[in-house]
C-alpha cells in the first residue's frame, strides 16, 4: 500500500496547494467577490458544526454580506425538536418537599438527574439536525455565558425553561436578553438570588451580573456589588408555579449608589446603568470574538477593530443579529491567519465528528456522556464562569479522551460499542461525576440501549472517490475535514477512508 | 470483583506495563538520587472555598456561637486541639495525625484587599500575586520554570480529576493531567510526537502531547495496595495519586481537588459530608504512602480560594468571605496549631475576617525548607516561612 516517496511528495504538493492558493488570492477580487469554497467552508464551520460538502458548495458563491444576511435571516429562535413531555411540569409543593421520605426524595433527584440527561441528549439532536446551527452556537455561547447549572438548580424543567429563554435571545436584543436572565428561574437559584432579602441580600447575582455577565473584573467596587445585591432583593421563585416572583415584601426600596448613580433603584433600573457602560459592548464583543473569529492575541489592528465592532454593538441599543453580522463579515474573521486559530470545544469535536461523517444512532447518550468526558458536560458548566475555553479544553488527559474517541469510532467503525463501555469507565472514573450508585445505573441504562449506531466510513469516503488514490478526490476530503492542511500529510491507499483516518487523528483535527 | 474492577484489571493487562519492574520492586530507589524533588508535595484544592470556621472551631470564643445561630457545631461535638479550638466531628480520621503530631494547623491565612470572587482569589492563591496584580502563571508552574525537575522525572507535576491545571499552569513546566493511571497509559498510546509548530493552538495541542509521550514512558499502575480506596471520586483521586507515587517515576508534585465547598445555602449537612471526604481521603493516602515508606518525604496541604464569611446568612448558609485555615500534614511535619485563631470581633465593613500570616508563607515554606529552593526569585519578594517542618 506504500507510495513512493515521489508520489507523496505529489500528493503532499497538492494539498498544500489547495491551502495556499486561497490565501494567496485577494479575498474580493473586483469582478466576483463569490466566497470560493475555502471562505465557505470556514463561515459554516465557525457559525455550525461540520459543514456539508452540499451546503459549503451553495455559500461558496455568495459575497461576505450575502452569506452573513443568509445565516442570520434564516436562523432559528425555536427549536426544530420537539422537547421531553416533563418540560413544563411544576415543582413539587414544599409541603410535598418537606414530607418526602429519604427514598423519596433519593428518587426524585435521580429523576432530575435522568432527565438533565435527557435535556442534552434533545439539544445534542437538534444540533445534529437543525437547519439553523448559527442558533445552537449563539444558544451554547449564552449558556456559557450565564452560566447555569442542573447539578445546582436540580429541578431539570426549568433549566429547560431557561434554554428556551437563551435560544429565543440568542440573536435578539442583549439588554432584553439580560432582564430576562435577571428573572429566571434557574439564574435565581443557582446564583442564590430566589432566597435574597433586604434584611440580608445575598451577593452572589450582584457580583456577577457586573462581573460576568456585562462590566467584567475590575470595573466596579464591592460596594457597587453589596448596593446591586439590595435592588435584586425579593426578585424570587414561586415555589408553587416555578415561575419568578417579585416578593415586594422582601425588596428593599431605599436608596442606592451604583457606580457613582443614586437612586431607588430596583434591578431593572441597574440593568440600565450597566447597559450604559462602555466596559459592557466591549466585554461582549471581545467574548463573541474569541469564540468566532481568533484567540485576541493582542495586536494593534485587531484591538481597534474590536472597539470599531464594540462601539457599533452599543449604538445599535446591543443588537446581537448586528454585532454578528459585523463579525462575520469583518477582514479579522476571513484573514488567513485566523483559520485553525481556534481549539474546538467537546461539543463542537463531538457533535461535529457525528456530522461530518453522517455517525447516526437513535440514542445520543454515549456521545453526551463523551463530551461531558472531554470537559463540557451541557446544562451542568463547572461553576458561574463558565468553561473557560480555548487552550484550557486542550490538556493531557482531554487531549488523550479525545483520541480515544476518534481512535475507537474510525479504527473499527463496528467496534463502536466497545469505545462507548470505554468512555463509560473514564466516567466512572472522572472526579467530577455523580457518585458511584447513579452511574452504574446510568451506564447499565446506556449499554441497554446501545444497539443501533450505524455508521460506514467508507460510504462516506466513496462520496469523494471510489479509488483512494485520486489526488483531486482526497484533496477535496481534506479540505473539508481539515481547517488548515494536515500536520502530518496522509499517506493515500486504494482505500479513501484510509485517508480520511489520517484526518482525524491529525492535530489540525482539534482546530476549527 | 465488581465489573468496574474487572474492566479496570482488564485495561491494565491491555495496556501493555511500560516498565519492567516486578511488582513491588520500584519503588524501592527514587527515581533521581539526589534532587529535592525527591521530596513531593501533595496538594488539595478545597474547591469553591471551605469554611474554615466551622473546619477548625474557635469553640471557646463565645462570638462564634453568636455569629452562626444555626450553623455554630455544639461544644460537645467539637474535637479539641487546644483550650480554644477544635476539628469538626467529621474531621475524626484527623485527628491521629494530631496525635502523631503530624497535622499543622494553619490559622488565618489571606491577603491584603482580599478579593471575594471565586475566580480571581483562586487565580490569586494560584499565582501567588498581590490582590491587584495580574500573573499568567501559576506559583509551582514559575518554581519549575526556574529549577525545574530533573528530566528523567515523568513530570514537575500531575494534576489528578481536574480539568484546570491551577498552580501548575503556565510555561516552563511539565504538567500531566489525568483521571485514572491505567486509563492514561492505555490512552497515551495514541499520542504523537511532532515538533512543527504553526499557530499558538496547534503549538500547545503538540506541546502536549510530548509531555503525554514522555510522562507515559514512566508510569506503571503495578503496586498493589494494602490500602483501603473509598469508592467515591475523591477517593478515586487519592487511589490515583498513591498509584502516581508508586511508579517511582518521578514527580515533585501532585494536586487533587474536592469540590463543593461553595456552601451558601444549607450548609450544615454538606459540609460534614465534605469534610469527612476530605479527612478519610488524607488518611487513606498516609496509609498507602507509608505503605511505599514515602510519607516522611511527602508534605499534603490543603488550599481554597478564601474563607467563608463568619455570620451565617439566612439560608442557613454562609457567603464569601477571607481569611482561612489550612492543614499541612506529612511524617516530617511538626504538628500542631500556627498563625492567629480568628479574631471574630475585628470583623471589617464586609463582615469579613483580618488574616495574620500571608498565604504566600505557605509558598515560601514549600519553595524554601521542603526544596531548598529560592522562593523570593518566585514569589517577587521574600516571606517568613513557617516553621511546620522538622528540622
Amino acid at each position: 500500500m506504500k507510495f513512493s516517496p515521489v508520489a507523496k511528495k505529489i500528493l503532499r504538493a497538492f494539498t498544500l496547494l489547495a491551502f495556499a492558493v486561497p490565501a494567496a488570492m485577494p479575498v474580493r477580487a473586483a469582478a466576483d467577490d463569490s466566497l470560493g469554497a475555502d471562505n465557505a467552508r470556514h463561515l459554516l464551520n465557525r457559525t455550525g458544526f461540520a459543514a456539508t460538502e452540499t451546503d459549503i458548495a451553495a455559500y461558496a458563491k455568495l459575497n461576505r454580506a450575502e452569506a452573513a444576511d443568509r445565516l442570520l435571516t434564516s436562523a432559528r429562535s425555536v427549536a426544530t425538536q420537539s422537547p421531553p413531555a416533563w418540560v413544563n411540569e411544576p415543582p413539587p409543593s414544599p409541603v410535598r418537599l418537606r414530607d418526602m421520605t429519604q427514598e423519596q426524595r433519593q428518587a426524585e433527584q435521580r429523576k432530575n438527574v435522568e432527565r438533565a440527561f435527557e435535556l442534552r441528549e434533545w439539544w445534542f439532536r437538534e444540533m445534529l439536525t437543525t437547519p439553523s446551527p448559527l442558533t445552537e452556537k449563539m444558544t451554547l455561547f449564552w449558556h456559557n455565558h450565564f452560566a447555569t447549572s442542573q447539578q445546582k438548580v436540580r429541578f431539570t424543567p426549568l433549566m429547560y425553561q431557561q434554554h428556551v429563554m437563551l435560544r429565543r435571545n440568542a440573536l435578539g436584543n442583549f439588554g432584553t436578553l439580560l432582564r430576562e436572565v435577571a428573572r429566571d428561574p434557574a439564574m435565581l437559584i443557582y446564583l442564590d438570588g430566589a432566597n435574597s432579602r433586604k434584611e440580608q441580600p445575598n451577593e452572589n447575582f450582584g457580583r456577577e451580573v457586573m462581573e460576568l455577565f456585562t462590566l467584567g473584573e475590575g470595573h466596579y467596587t464591592e460596594k457597587d456589588i453589596k448596593e446591586v445585591a439590595r435592588a435584586f432583593t425579593g426578585w424570587s421563585v414561586d415555589r408553587d408555579t416555578g415561575q419568578f416572583m417579585f416578593r415586594r415584601g422582601i425588596h428593599d426600596y431605599g436608596n442606592k449608589t451604583v457606580l457613582g448613580k443614586t437612586g431607588h433603584f430596583d434591578g431593572d433600573q441597574v440593568i440600565d446603568i450597566l447597559l450604559k457602560q462602555p466596559e459592557t459592548a466591549q466585554f461582549l464583543t471581545r467574548k463573541l470574538w474569541k469564540e468566532f473569529i481568533s484567540p485576541l492575541a493582542g495586536n494593534a489592528a485587531d484591538d481597534a477593530q474590536l472597539t470599531r465592532l464594540a462601539d457599533g454593538f452599543r449604538d445599535s441599543g446591543y443588537n446581537i443579529s448586528k454585532l454578528m453580522r459585523a463579525i462575520l463579515t469583518s477582514d479579522a474573521f476571513y484573514a488567513p491567519d485566523n483559520r485553525a486559530a481556534l481549539i474546538k470545544s467537546p461539543v463542537e469535536f463531538v457533535v461535529g465528528t457525528m456530522k461530518q461523517f453522517d455517525i447516526d444512532t437513535p440514542n445520543l447518550r454515549p456521545f453526551v456522556i463523551a463530551s461531558a468526558l472531554l470537559g463540557q458536560n451541557i446544562f451542568a458548566p463547572p461553576n458561574v464562569k463558565g468553561w473557560p475555553g480555548g487552550e484550557a479544553w486542550i490538556n493531557s488527559a482531554t487531549l488523550l479522551g479525545r483520541k480515544q474517541l476518534i481512535d475507537r469510532l474510525f479504527r473499527n467503525e463496528d467496534r463502536m460499542e466497545v469505545a462507548m463501555r470505554n468512555m463509560d469507565e473514564m466516567a466512572l472514573r472522572n472526579g467530577d461525576q455523580p457518585p458511584p450508585g447513579r452511574e452504574a445505573r446510568q451506564r447499565r441504562q446506556m449499554e441497554r440501549q446501545m444497539g443501533g449506531i450505524r455508521w460506514n466510513l467508507d460510504k462516506w469516503a466513496d462520496k469523494f472517490a471510489g479509488d483512494g488514490r485520486n489526488p483531486a478526490a482526497l484533496r477535496d476530503m481534506t479540505r473539508v475535514v481539515l481547517a488548515v492542511a494536515p500536520q502530518n500529510p496522509p499517506t493515500a491507499s486504494e482505500k479513501p477512508a484510509d485517508w480520511a483516518r489520517q484526518l482525524v487523528y491529525d492535530p489540525v483535527y482539534q482546530l476549527k | 470483583m465488581n465489573r468496574r474492577q474487572f474492566l479496570g484489571t482488564m485495561g491494565w493487562a491491555a495496556g501493555a506495563p511500560l516498565a519492567g519492574s516486578l511488582h513491588g520492586v520500584s519503588w524501592a530507589a527514587p527515581a533521581a538520587s539526589a534532587t529535592p524533588y525527591n521530596n513531593l508535595l501533595i496538594l488539595i484544592e478545597l474547591k469553591g472555598a471551605n469554611d474554615g470556621l466551622n473546619t477548625v472551631i474557635p469553640y471557646a470564643n463565645p462570638a462564634y456561637a453568636s455569629l452562626r445561630p444555626r450553623l455554630s457545631i455544639a461544644r460537645d461535638q467539637v474535637l479539641p486541639l487546644s483550650e480554644r479550638e477544635g476539628l469538626h466531628p467529621s474531621l475524626q480520621p484527623l485527628m491521629s495525625l494530631w496525635d502523631k503530631k503530624e497535622l499543622a494547623v494553619v490559622q488565618g491565612l489571606g491577603y491584603e484587599k482580599p478579593n471575594l470572587s471565586h475566580f480571581r482569589s483562586i487565580e490569586i492563591w494560584e499565582t501567588a500575586s498581590q490582590s491587584e496584580e495580574y500573573l499568567d502563571a501559576g506559583w509551582l508552574a514559575r518554581t519549575f520554570a526556574l529549577a525545574p525537575a530533573p528530566r528523567t522525572f515523568a513530570a514537575d507535576g500531575v494534576v489528578v480529576g481536574s480539568s484546570d491545571m491551577g498552580p501548575l499552569s503556565g510555561p516552563g513546566v511539565r504538567t500531566i493531567a489525568l483521571a485514572d493511571t491505567a486509563q492514561f497509559l492505555r490512552n497515551a498510546k495514541l499520542a504523537q510526537a511532532n515538533s512543527d509548530q504553526r499557530n499558538a493552538a496547534l503549538r500547545h495541542i503538540l506541546a502536549v502531547e510530548a509531555e503525554i509521550i514522555h510522562a507515559a514512558s514512566k508510569l506503571n499502575t503495578n503496586f498493589a495496595f494494602k490500602t483501603e480506596f473509598l469508592p467515591n471520586p475523591f477517593g478515586n483521586q487519592v487511589r490515583t495519586a498513591a498509584q502516581l507515587v508508586a511508579s517511582n517515576a518521578g514527580i515533585a508534585t501532585i494536586r487533587l481537588t474536592l469540590g463543593g465547598f461553595d456552601t451558601h445555602a444549607n450548609q450544615l449537612g454538606t459540609h460534614a459530608n465534605l469534610l469527612k471526604g476530605l479527612a478519610e481521603g488524607v488518611a487513606a493516602l498516609k496509609s498507602a504512602l507509608n505503605e511505599l515508606n514515602r510519607w516522611d518525604s511527602t508534605l499534603v496541604m490543603t488550599y481554597a480560594e478564601f474563607g467563608r464569611r463568619p455570620k451565617e446568612n439566612q439560608s442557613g448558609g454562609t457567603d464569601h468571605g477571607t481569611a482561612n485555615v489550612h492543614f499541612v500534614a506529612g511524617g516530617r511535619v511538626n504538628g500542631g496549631l500556627y498563625g492567629e485563631p480568628p479574631q471574630l470581633t475585628r470583623l471589617d465593613g464586609n463582615g469579613n475576617l483580618p488574616f495574620a500570616v500571608d498565604f504566600r508563607s505557605m509558598y515560601a515554606t514549600v519553595i524554601d525548607k521542603w526544596w531548598s529552593g529560592d522562593s523570593t526569585r518566585v514569589l517577587g519578594s521574600r516571606f517568613p516561612t513557617l516553621d511546620i517542618l522538622k528540622a
